[in-house]
């Protein structure tokens, strides 16, 4: 069953990787739902994160997949359970609006928006949190005017993870210390799956 | 940075100063590399203008077609089992090398490709002969990278062939900025590359699915190995022999798992796939263990895929993570390189006899040879077959040439039936199925061996494409046997038209020059053979002879490929006729 799955991959910053990886996808005709690049908590080492809606089979393919591109260091793969995530969301409206309108006052306080920018012809908002919330104050505000609207690529951070600062080291030994990697299929060859 | 220019001038490492250039032949020295096929042009002059100092140290041959090029360092790579050099200039002359590239991919061949490409400066301004190689590239790479400064090219190369031949094997592709060719650095040496931290080229073994393995495998009442070019490009060959010898475990190959073991050995039962032999395809449905050794169960392999060995368990040894599991789930992965894994797995393995299930494997070759293999290699039609060119062949070479095939219906015959007596005998376009690859290939192949035969087996149709080689073949006197089996047709497609298509047959007559009256042309002997009488002179003239050979054979016109698994249908469907 296709389901959202968070990847995120930690990197070398090497030009021309964001390309390789996404390749990955679009050969597969897979679409990514939302990509998100950024630094890590080790140093030198970029942490992509990709969000996409696909069966775990083609999810740990896929995995794999990037795994083998020589820069890529590690992939992982979860569910939206073992993660904690947000995206962020700017919201332009008319500045009269917000003023005149105590009803749009109300409903950016229960959203938890927070201005951003204020001006005498437009405000910005901002609100973080899941795509519902953000999608939610799309649609409460589009009545009052919304001008403009914008939302990030999810970052999220993986509960069961300890960071990344051992395992870099293990990469950077000349030989690597065993991962212990679950083979769920010893003696289950009932079915066989294709990408 | 102060403190660390201090460093290095304290540890006064000797520099010369040379040229990027310079510095990029340096490499391919200091790697070994002894032939780069090429072609020159505007953005890879200084390059070029660098070589022609080294010709004493590399050979360079100038192919006639950058696609020509990358070809015969693939044919070299596959049978030295060295990394192949290619060079080409920006634009055009790489666009042409993506072909190539795309088939060294797939089939796991080590190349290193250098690219010239505009100044720097340029990039991005649609400049004379800029392409966007490393854009166009990444999908067919196994790695690629743009040099703009010079200082990098020592460490880049070395990156570039680490990663080339090690692991899993592929291309490489270094597209370098004439600036940088051009550019002065101050060169302390090369220092060969052994670690990138990023990159693991072998999983570590794990013991406890060995130890698995051999449970299955000790366990196991009809046990069946499936020999892929992993043993080859593992220089597993004596290996994987001393892991079946002692189980008496029967074994059949890949099409690019081919003379990796010698054809004749008594537990050689045959070739998989589409029109691989009988036995091997029945008996995989059958098995109760299959063992893949460095294949990758492509779709040729395993005809229908929710029909392949569902009753079997299958141990799977691959180097590549990414290969277990996605085609065919494994009861157990024996991930790592084969070379290390097979030692540890016959250690684990005791000695059987399954005499019983082998005889089965010799039921249904008996059963093939009556119905197929007979006929096809003593023919009793006036019409010349392709079989019978190939078993005249081996005949007159004993298994000893080296068989470059190019792709279609004389590739499967050769295949079949040609036949080996060493590893790295077969050069052939598998995953990719390159039509004109095996001219090139087989000129590059010959560099690879210089002391043995090679013998470029070719349709007309695959001929035709890339003929233009014939030009390298005279200029460096390469010295290949061309042999063209000449069918008048577009033979594979004409037997797929035939039995799926109603004979309705699109396109696929296709008519010929005088083959014999091109390589005279170009200064190469040659022969033209029609009818059985004169055939095995003819192959003997052609084997024998000083320097390259052309011989066509006019085979008949509308012969098909059997056995054949049809697509579409399991490997136990497999039609005889």
């Amino acid at each position: 069953m296709k389901t959202e799955y968070t990847i995120t991959v930690y990197t070398e910053n090497q030009v021309g990787l964001l390309n390789r990886i996404a390749i990955i996808f679009s050969r597969r005709k897979i679409n990514i739902e939302s990509l998100n690049v950024s630094p890590s908590e080790a140093e030198s080492i970029h942490r992509f994160t990709i969000v996409i809606n696909e069966t775990e089979e083609v999810v740990r393919k896929l995995c794999r997949q990037i795994e083998r591109q020589v820069e890529v260091l590690k992939a992982y793969y979860n569910t939206n359970d073992e993660i904690i995530w947000q995206e962020m969301a700017l919201y332009k409206i008319s500045t009269d609006a917000v003023a005149e309108k105590l009803k749009v006052e109300r409903l950016l306080r229960e959203c938890g928006a927070r201005a951003v920018v204020i001006r005498k012809d437009y405000t910005i908002f901002e609100t973080t949190g899941h795509r519902e919330e953000t999608d939610k104050l799309v649609e409460v505000l589009a009545p009052f005017g919304l001008i403009e609207f914008v939302r990030s690529a999810r970052v999220a951070i993986i509960k069961a993870s300890n960071g990344f600062h051992e395992k870099l080291k293990e990469f950077e030994a000349y030989e690597p210390a065993e991962e212990l990697i679950e083979n769920e299929f010893l003696n289950k060859q009932d079915e066989v799956f294709t990408m | 940075m102060q403190t660390l220019e201090k460093e290095i001038t304290k540890t006064e490492v000797a520099t010369t100063t040379i040229s990027g250039s310079q510095a990029l032949l340096e490499a391919l020295i200091a790697e070994g590399v002894d032939t780069v096929f090429g072609y020159p042009g505007g953005a890879i002059m200084p390059i070029y203008d660098a070589l022609y100092d080294y010709h004493d140290r590399l050979k360079h041959i100038l192919v006639r077609h950058e696609q020509g090029g990358i070809h015969a360092g693939q044919g070299y790579a596959r049978t030295s089992g060295r990394v192949g050099v290619v060079f080409a200039t920006s634009g055009p002359g790489a666009t042409n090398l993506v072909t190539g590239l795309a088939d060294a991919q797939i089939d796991s061949t080590p190349l290193v490709c250098i690219t010239g490409q505009v100044f720097a400066h340029l990039l991005g301004t649609d400049a004379f002969q800029e392409t966007d190689v490393i854009n166009i590239t990444t999908p067919v790479t196994k790695w690629n990278y743009q040099v703009t400064d010079a200082n990098e090219i020592p460490h880049i190369l070395a990156k570039a062939f680490f990663i080339a031949r090690t692991g899993r094997p592929g291309p490489v592709l270094i597209d370098i900025t004439k600036n940088a060719q051009l550019q002065k650095i101050e060169y302390a040496g090369y220092k060969k590359c052994e670690h990138i931290r990023s990159y693991r080229p072998k999983p570590i073994i794990r013991k406890e699915y060995i130890a698995e393995a051999a449970k299955l495998i000790n366990e196991a009442k009809k046990p069946f190995v499936l020999l892929g070019q992993g043993v080859i490009l593992g220089k597993a060959e004596n290996e994987f022999r001393a892991f079946i010898e002692k189980g008496n475990l029967p074994a059949a190959w890949t099409l690019l798992g081919l003379s990796a073991l010698p054809t004749d050995h008594p537990l050689n039962v045959g070739m998989l796939g589409m029109h691989g032999n009988y036995g091997p395809n029945v008996l995989t449905n059958e098995c109760d263990v299959l063992i893949a050794v460095g294949m990758r169960f492509d779709d040729r392999v395993t005809g229908r895929l929710d029909k392949y060995a569902k009753q079997a368990k299958i141990i799977h040894l691959d180097i590549d993570p990414a290969e277990i599991d996605k085609n065919v789930k494994s009861t157990v992965p024996v991930w790592g390189d084969c070379k290390e894994t097979l030692p540890l797995l016959t250690k684990a393995i005791e000695e059987r006899n399954h005499s019983e299930w082998l005889a089965k494997f010799a039921a249904y070759t008996k059963e093939e040879n009556e119905v197929v293999i007979h006929k096809e290699l003593n023919p009793d039609t006036d019409e010349l077959t392709m079989g019978e060119v190939i078993r005249l062949m081996n005949e007159i070479s004993g298994g000893e040439a080296v068989v470059v095939t190019d792709v279609g219906q004389h590739q499967m015959v050769a295949s079949r039936y040609a036949k080996f007596n060493k590893s790295k005998s077969n050069v052939t376009s598998g995953g990719l199925g390159t039509m004109g690859f095996a001219l090139p290939a087989a000129i590059g192949a010959k560099f690879g061996v210089k002391d043995r035969t090679v013998v470029a087996i070719i349709g007309d149709g695959g001929f035709q494409m890339t003929l233009q080689e014939l030009g390298t073949i005279m200029q460096a006197e390469v010295d290949v046997k061309i042999l063209i089996l000449n069918n008048r047709f577009l033979g594979m497609v004409r037997q797929w038209q035939q039995l799926f298509h109603d004979k309705r047959y699109s396109f696929v007559d296709i008519q010929s020059p005088d083959y014999v009256q091109l390589a005279k042309a170009y200064g190469i002997a040659g022969a033209t053979v029609d009818n059985r009488s004169n055939l095995k002179d003819a192959v003997r003239k052609m084997l024998n002879s000083e320097g390259a050979y052309l011989l066509e054979v006019m085979v008949g016109k509308e012969n098909n490929v059997f056995p054949m698994v049809p697509q579409g249908c399991s490997v136990a469907e497999i039609r005889l006729k």
